[in-house]
């Protein structure tokens, strides 16, 4: 499937981000990777999510796969309001930092990740971390769950609407 | 030569400068310091705060080699990979920031020395201010006393910039870090370049010098009287501005024609002129233009949008331009009889003129704003709302607007409201739209959705009346003195400049918020540019601004407007005094020493929460290389790397204790030189944490965790994390939290450690341990 970038100037290189056409794929990939981690953005306390938020959405995905959650920015707040416990809680370009390192012993000290799934930054923020990513650290893939098609991490959604967004989260939660 | 004792053949004489040595202090290492004299200083900032590359392009096409592919740090065909490609760009960035000072630093010193000579002395404070030029006297070892004292510097700072800029030329520079370094050297020379051009206009113009009491002068849209004739000046460079006032002056005309500025050089004509008013930022300018209030507008040089010119067409405002900078296409009529241009002006023979005679500009644009007023009726081109609920019925809700918006603000939710009879939704948009017009040009049907929404929210346009403080310069030797001891033991918290641009990830409150937060817990709080524009910006329960609010002494619970871009210099040469004059460490040419010293003692912190400027780039390498940490707001992360500490990597912290050559560790303190946030609040919680230096006394230690802790808990909910890295003994943990923090250092396994006398310069070790 043809995928641009949501924002119209941001026009990626020669390697750009795999489209999920099936989100079983993302699942697969998941129980796959030996050692996931979900980086959410201050965003997912913003969206709206099937009568909730996406970070509640968020805190029952990581509850069912098991996969830590890094909350960026001031989201430690929100995840322990809803009495959830992030694994670590970092600034965003520490996170990413971090993920370029292959010495890194990662958010529960065991070692470096060699998935991260990003959701809920801003735009602009999130496809220059995965740039950063995608550069820097050839150990990792990473996976934009956003609606949005983010042309620098190895896997992305098109640009979907909402209610096809929710529904493909959906079978991903459904999967893992 | 022939004489009467004989005659001399081939014997050439040539009588240069002659160089008065009254400068007692003894020459330091680094005088005028090449591209590599301070590599090592360099190198030990770079080996602590790592870059994290975050590529902006996947390729590099600068050259036809290319373009090549350089994914996953590859080479390109001239053998560069990624991380030192980005640095390479980054590099250019500072190189055309530091020219951009430097370039108008030369031009007003060339212009003044005209119109005042070379021996005209840099007053910019009188007895209060010994100092007068301390970012030149430590960079070059010299001290300027004249107008033509500031040539040789300038020479000096153009030569490195040069060769700078040569760096970045194809096949010069395979190293990211040495790339980085000369990043820092560039930013060093801006600093420069930015004091040289603010001592110079201060002492020439008499401009506030070093006042603490500088006017209350006036901000915003709804300040400027629209019955007058207006005239608006766009950039930075002030001297057409002037032209225009004193030409008002000398004609009796002061008080009937409104000056008004956008960006720096508004700062700047309310430096020289307290009738001047400040529109706002340069994110300001289409509103304004479109406004339809400006009857002539008045061009000097940068951060003015290159289409204001087609802008002040559709308004019909004839348009001066006045800098060789920024022609705009114009024809130069430099040369030609002023009536003769006003006439061509006025009857629109011409829409607009090039006039590089600072006198010439300020005759014209009076004349012209006097004649053209009256026949033009303030037209407008933001459409009336009619119109606007009319047009927004053409909306395809394709989304594109959104999608070309650097915001990703909604603004097709906002178009349909609008084609329903509601223009509530674009109303919002007001108070965060970036004024960049990118949605306009995504448009396929052409909607001018900018204009829009400055429609929508024309009644917030029309009330923002505020105050200002006009920009004061540098800062006091005396008020030095008096906070230097607080600051450098800890007990003022920390020192924090919002500068920069007007780029904001939430709209320009959030810098208001930013600087009341921080005034209020008497931290010193600097501001300059556009971001001390957007400050003033806000009004408290009582109606008063915060420079209203706060003192404009620098000292702790200030609020402290220094001026215009070039004015930032004053907050470096602030940081180097308080080395300097409070704690008598050698300034000239002396770099690395009060680098190292500020970096480990004085809690100064740059926060740009805006920056997008090839400029700001280049004032934060200055700040880097000086050990100030500067963080950015989330769109700053597109400036293609952060500097970043590894808190977790214990090895990096560790300094030189001078007393004995002991190597101590001192926790990461600040853990960062260059930082991207996401939001308001982690900018926040981060500030007070990277205002922690090592020469923190217990006292001022548990002052500034305090404001941490305090900040983490009510914007994060929780407590940090990683206190256990910045108590070195019991005594820094403050007293009301006591128990609770000695139960962490617990769970942390926390030792206690002693407070060293820190450097990072083994030559500054007094006596080493045997």
């Amino acid at each position: 499937m043809a995928a641009e970038p949501w924002q119209t100037a941001e026009i990626p290189g020669p390697k750009k981000a795999l489209v999920i056409t099936k989100p079983e794929v993302v699942a697969a990939m998941i129980k796959r990777a030996k050692r996931p981690v979900f980086v959410v953005g201050h965003k997912a306390a913003e969206i709206d999510f099937d009568g909730g938020k996406l970070i509640d959405f968020i805190i029952e995905f990581s509850k069912k796969s098991g996969i830590p959650v890094v909350a960026t920015a001031h989201m430690i707040g929100e995840f322990t309001k809803r009495g959830f416990k992030p694994a670590a809680f970092m600034p965003a370009v520490d996170i990413g930092n971090r993920l370029v390192d292959p010495d890194w012993a990662g958010v529960d000290g065991k070692g470096q990740h060699d998935l991260a799934l990003f959701v809920g930054l801003y735009y602009y923020m999130e496809w220059t971390i995965l740039s950063g990513l995608k550069h820097f650290a050839q150990h990792l893939k990473t996976i934009s769950l956003d609606n949005v098609y983010h042309p620098h991490a190895s896997w992305s959604f098109p640009n979907l609407s909402h209610e096809e967004w929710v529904k493909n989260l959906k079978v991903i939660m459904e999967k893992v | 030569m022939k004489t009467g004792l004989g005659l001399i053949k081939n014997l050439e004489l040539s009588i240069g400068r002659i160089v008065e040595e009254a400068w007692a202090e003894p020459m330091g290492p680094t005088p005028f310091p090449s591209l590599t004299a301070l590599r090592e200083w360099d190198m030990k900032l770079l080996q602590r705060y790592k870059p994290f590359y975050l590529p902006f392009c996947d390729v590099c096409c600068l050259c036809t080699f290319g373009k090549c592919d350089l994914t996953g740090n590859k080479r390109g065909a001239c053998g560069i990979n990624m991380a030192a490609q980005q640095s390479r760009i980054v590099l250019l960035a500072c190189c055309i920031g530091a020219a951009t000072h430097t370039g108008h630093a030369r031009h007003l010193v060339e212009h003044l020395i005209e119109n005042y000579g070379r021996r005209m002395p840099l007053d910019v404070g009188g007895l209060n201010i010994q100092v007068e030029a301390p970012v030149t006297r430590l960079v070059c070892g010299v001290k300027p006393e004249t107008l033509g004292d500031l040539e040789e510097i300038l020479d000096y700072v153009e030569t490195q910039v040069t060769h700078c800029l040569s760096v970045c030329h194809t096949g010069q520079e395979g190293s990211n870090l040495d790339f980085e370094s000369k990043v820092f050297h560039v930013g060093m020379l801006d600093h420069v370049g930015m004091e040289v051009a603010d001592i110079a206009q201060i002492a020439a113009y008499g401009f506030p010098k070093a006042d603490p009491d500088a006017p209350l002068v006036d901000l915003g849209f709804g300040t400027v009287n629209v019955e007058k004739p207006v005239i608006l000046c766009i950039g930075h460079n002030v001297v057409p501005s002037v032209g225009i006032i004193d030409y008002m002056k000398e004609n009796g005309l002061d008080g009937e024609i409104e000056v008004c500025g956008l960006c720096c050089t508004a700062h700047d004509i309310t430096r020289y002129y307290k009738r001047g008013k400040i529109i706002g930022p340069i994110s300001w300018q289409l509103r304004f233009i479109r406004s339809g209030v400006p009857d002539v507008v008045v061009l000097d040089e940068q951060c003015i949008r290159t289409d204001s010119f087609y802008e002040a067409q559709r308004i019909k405002a004839p348009v001066i331009v006045a800098s060789e900078k920024n022609c705009m296409g114009l024809p130069n009529r430099t040369n030609d009889p002023a009536d003769a241009i006003v006439e061509d002006l006025v009857s629109g023979k011409i829409p607009g003129a090039l006039i590089l005679d600072p006198e010439k500009v300020g005759e014209v644009a009076v004349k012209v704003a006097l004649r053209v007023a009256p026949l033009r009726k303030k037209f407008k081109a933001i459409p009336e709302v009619d119109e606007v609920l009319q047009k927004a019925k053409e909306c395809r809700q394709c989304g594109d607007c959104r999608r070309a918006c650097p915001q990703d603000l909604h603004i097709p939710e906002a178009m349909k409201a609008a084609m329903e009879g509601s223009l509530a939704k674009l109303s919002d948009l007001y108070d965060l739209c970036v004024g960049c017009g990118r949605c306009e040009e995504a448009c396929p049907v052409g909607l001018q959705i900018h204009s829009f929404i400055v429609k929508a929210g024309e009644k917030k346009l029309k009330e923002e009346t505020y105050k200002v403080r006009a920009g004061r310069g540098p800062i006091q030797d005396v008020e030095i003195r008096n906070v230097g001891s607080p600051i450098v033991l800890g007990e003022i918290p920390g020192v924090i400049a919002f500068v920069g641009c007007a780029n904001y990830p939430k709209g320009g409150i959030e810098v208001a918020e930013m600087c009341r937060e921080f005034a209020s817990r008497r931290y010193i709080v600097v501001t300059s540019g556009c971001a001390a524009m957007t400050a003033g910006m806000y009004k408290n329960e009582e109606g008063k601004t915060p420079y209203e609010e706060f003192t404009g002494e620098f000292t702790a619970g200030c609020m402290v407007n220094v001026g215009s871009c070039v004015a930032n210099a004053h907050i470096a040469g602030a940081a180097i005094k308080i080395a300097n004059i409070f704690a008598k460490r050698n300034l000239r040419a002396n770099y690395e020493e009060i680098a190292d010293y500020i970096l480990n003692r004085v809690g100064a912190v740059g926060v740009a929460w805006g920056a997008y400027s090839q400029k700001a780039a280049s004032i934060a390498a200055g700040f880097w290389r000086l050990g100030v940490p500067v963080i950015v707001g989330p769109h700053g992360i597109k400036y293609r790397r952060m500097l970043l500490g590894r808190a977790d990597h214990e090895e990096d912290w560790y300094v030189y204790d001078a007393r004995t050559g002991e190597k101590v560790y001192v926790g990461p303190a600040p853990e960062h030189l260059f930082y991207a946030a996401e939001t308001k609040e982690e900018a926040m919680v981060m500030i007070a944490k990277l205002c922690m230096r090592p020469n923190d006394t217990t006292k001022g230690r548990a002052i500034k965790l305090t404001h941490y802790i305090d900040l983490h808990k009510r914007l994060y909910g929780t407590m940090p994390e990683d206190i256990h890295r910045f108590v070195r003994t019991i005594a820094d943990i403050p007293v009301t939290m006591k128990d609770e923090i000695i139960k962490i250092l617990e769970e942390k396994g926390w030792k206690e450690t002693i407070i060293p006398d820190p450097t990072l310069l083994p030559r500054l070790i007094r006596k080493r341990k045997e």
